[in-house]
């Protein structure tokens, strides 16, 4: 793979400061990201998927706060970025696209009013070249009658139409790097078939990077070459797409995928859930945060929290479990057990 | 399809169909045509399953059928009397729903309690007090959850919980047949799989007969015995779960299974994938004809022209596609 990270994630906190207590939404996770790659984060709701990628965009919103950690963009801390530089880089070389199309474009500008003021924000180029750029890159998503399309107001669109909207805005002026937060969570599965084919065949074309931020697991064995798995605000695993599905190691990762139905299924099987309940952020449990749902649950579970442990060459796992085979912490041996 | 009362059909829908009319103008008046005449039985003791995009219809027919909505015009048994036009009342007990936002379905000013309790009062099916409270602990703990939860209030649970409290609810009349409108869409992964288990093990202890309505073909299949597909008010196929993931006939049927993202990156990555072109069409204004043509990958004249009929083309599969014809 290549050396050359376009963005890298260090020790990243994000807390939110509620009147009953300091939620620690993401606590502690660390990745980094090629050229050219596609990493998805998966998760349930409230594992902090979304917060983490809100942080990384400079969206976040009070009273959420990041309380540590550095986000490297080719280099440059974007948590230290000033208002002006945040503005200059997002849209520019980062660009976002969301769950919910409809809530995201404005409802009383067209389509096209919206997509020439992404250009015109962020490059120095006339109404007409804006234009231009607009009907192209209307017509790069698949959007048939452009030119009628472009002068029409969202609620006249369908809603995959929208999101295709919205794929054209995140890529009007062309970023290195696309946060797909959940982009086809809301739509039907021929539709979500659709965005997909349309967002595989993109990035390819434009090569752009892309973090994939999603809780099916089906779409992201579709779209992703590498995955981090996260849960109750950190990644418990991490890898290419197919080490967590073929050899996954983090008891939460095998759990999530046997529990699914398999499709080559002949006769009934049953499914096999993960017992509890998901994790209370506000009281997170000491130790471990998946330990009292985990089968292999151990003592040391329950009090400290596992490091992230390289189990095969580019594939990692935050389980106690590891720990001995790593030969980490060779003196916890005798505790482990 | 007839209704004779012998055999082990619980439910038989005759060409059911559901109109809600609306205003699209001034005076103009049209009907948005959400069930357009469907016929299908539902046998006891089966999980028969509902697929289908939103807006086709599932969630209308599933209410229909329990009649939370008069149907516009067919019929409906139920065990071989007809309940189009009869006071419901004594059938609310022998058919139940659960429904899709567990939080939406749950009174917030009522406690766990007198929600699961409510229909035993309504039914008039507790002779004390002590036997109130009995009965309700006893379907808290047949759900999975604790007896002190009976005082406290919707709020304070999770969705999977919730969810739990729901199902309780509909099990509370003993009914023989319970409409799952989407009851595990709003939950995360880790907890659908608890739920489609609980499901599965009520039905076989208490013989209960689900119409399962989801948009996720997956869970669908893993669950029912039969499957229905529905597209823009028809059902377009029916066949038993496993035929139909191996053999679907019709083309809708087939993009969808197709559709469906794979677990798997390998047999992802090898798969030919039919992708749809363009949209569902607006029930207010259906296509005419078969109302898949319009975007059929493998649309002929007729299919504009005439509407296909629902038959059955091998023994338990039913299929409405001019296709068949050939």
């Amino acid at each position: 793979m290549n050396d050359k990270k376009l963005l890298e994630v260090k020790d990243l906190h994000v807390s939110f400061f509620t009147p009953v207590g300091e939620v620690k939404a993401v606590g502690g996770i660390s990745y980094d990201l090629g050229y050219n790659e596609v990493m998805g984060i998966v998760g349930e709701s409230g594992s902090g998927k979304s917060v983490e990628a809100y942080s990384i965009i400079g969206l976040l919103q009070s009273p959420g706060k990041v309380t540590g950690g550095e986000v490297l963009f080719e280099g440059r801390n974007v948590l230290e970025f000033s208002n002006k530089e945040m503005q200059a880089f997002r849209g520019n070389e980062i660009s976002m696209i969301f769950q919910n199309p409809m809530t995201c474009l404005n409802p009383v500008y067209t389509v096209g009013d919206q997509l020439i003021e992404a250009v015109c924000c962020h490059e120095s180029i006339g109404k007409d070249e804006a234009k231009r750029r607009a009907l192209e890159m209307l017509t790069m998503v698949g959007i048939n009658n452009v030119e009628q399309r472009f002068n029409q107001y969202p609620h006249e669109l369908s809603g995959g139409m929208r999101q295709r909207v919205m794929i054209a805005m995140g890529l009007i002026c062309h970023p290195k790097l696309l946060i797909a937060d959940e982009p086809t969570t809301a739509l039907d599965v021929t539709i979500q078939a659709q965005i997909l084919e349309l967002m595989k065949d993109l990035q390819q074309k434009t090569q752009m990077s892309i973090v994939f931020i999603t809780h099916n697991l089906g779409v992201v064995a579709e779209i992703c070459d590498r995955v981090s798995v996260m849960y109750a605000g950190r990644i418990v695993e991490q890898g290419k797409v197919d080490d967590i599905f073929y050899n996954p190691h983090h008891p939460y990762t095998m759990g999530l995928l046997r529990s699914m139905p398999n499709i080559e299924e002949t006769r009934h099987e049953k499914l096999i859930p993960i017992d509890g309940t998901p994790v209370d952020m506000l009281n997170p449990p000491a130790g471990c945060p998946f330990g009292p749902r985990c089968e292999f649950c151990m003592n040391i579970c329950l009090r400290e929290n596992p490091p992230l442990i390289q189990v095969s060459e580019g594939h990692r796992a935050s389980c106690w479990l590891y720990v001995e085979q790593a030969q980490i912490a060779c003196e916890r041996g005798e505790e482990i057990e | 399809m007839s209704d004779n009362p012998n055999n082990n059909n619980l439910i038989e829908i005759i060409n059911l169909k559901k109109y809600f009319p609306i205003k699209t103008g001034f005076i103009k008046k049209s009907n948005v045509q959400a069930v357009e005449d469907v016929s299908f039985t539902i046998r006891k003791g089966e999980t028969l399953g509902l697929v289908g995009e939103s807006g086709c219809g599932k969630t209308t027919l599933g209410r229909t059928i329990i009649r939370l909505h008069q149907p516009t015009s067919g019929q409906i048994f139920y065990g071989g009397t007809d309940i189009t036009h009869v006071n419901m009342m004594p059938y609310r007990r022998k058919m139940q729903i659960i429904f899709q936002d567990p939080s939406a379905s749950l009174n917030p000013r009522m406690t766990v309690g007198e929600i699961v309790g409510e229909a035993l009062e309504i039914h008039k099916l507790c002779n004390s007090k002590k036997d109130y409270t009995d009965r309700i602990h006893s379907l808290l703990s047949q759900v999975g959850l604790n007896t002190e939860h009976a005082n406290r209030f919707p709020h304070e649970f999770s969705g999977g919980q919730q969810q739990r409290i729901g199902i309780a609810r509909a099990i509370s009349v003993e009914p023989e047949f319970i409409v799952c409108d989407e009851p595990i869409s709003a939950l995360d992964v880790s907890i659908q799989s608890q739920i489609v288990n609980m499901l599965e093990e009520m039905q076989s202890t208490l013989g209960l007969t689900y119409l399962f309505i989801a948009h996720d073909i997956s869970v669908v299949r893993h669950i029912s015995n039969r499957i229905g597909v529905m597209y823009l008010g028809n059902m377009v196929e029916l066949a038993e779960s496993f035929e139909l993931s191996r053999h679907a006939l019709h083309p809708y049927t087939q993009t969808l299974l197709s559709a469906v993202p794979v677990p798997d990156p390998k047999l992802s990555r090898n798969r030919k994938r039919i992708v749809l072109e363009g949209d569902i069409p607006s029930p207010l204004n259906p296509p005419t004809g078969c109302r898949f043509h319009t975007r059929c990958p493998y649309a002929m004249p007729i299919c504009s022209e005439l509407i296909p009929e629902f038959k059955e083309v091998e023994k338990d599969h039913f299929v409405a596609c001019h296709l068949m014809d050939k």
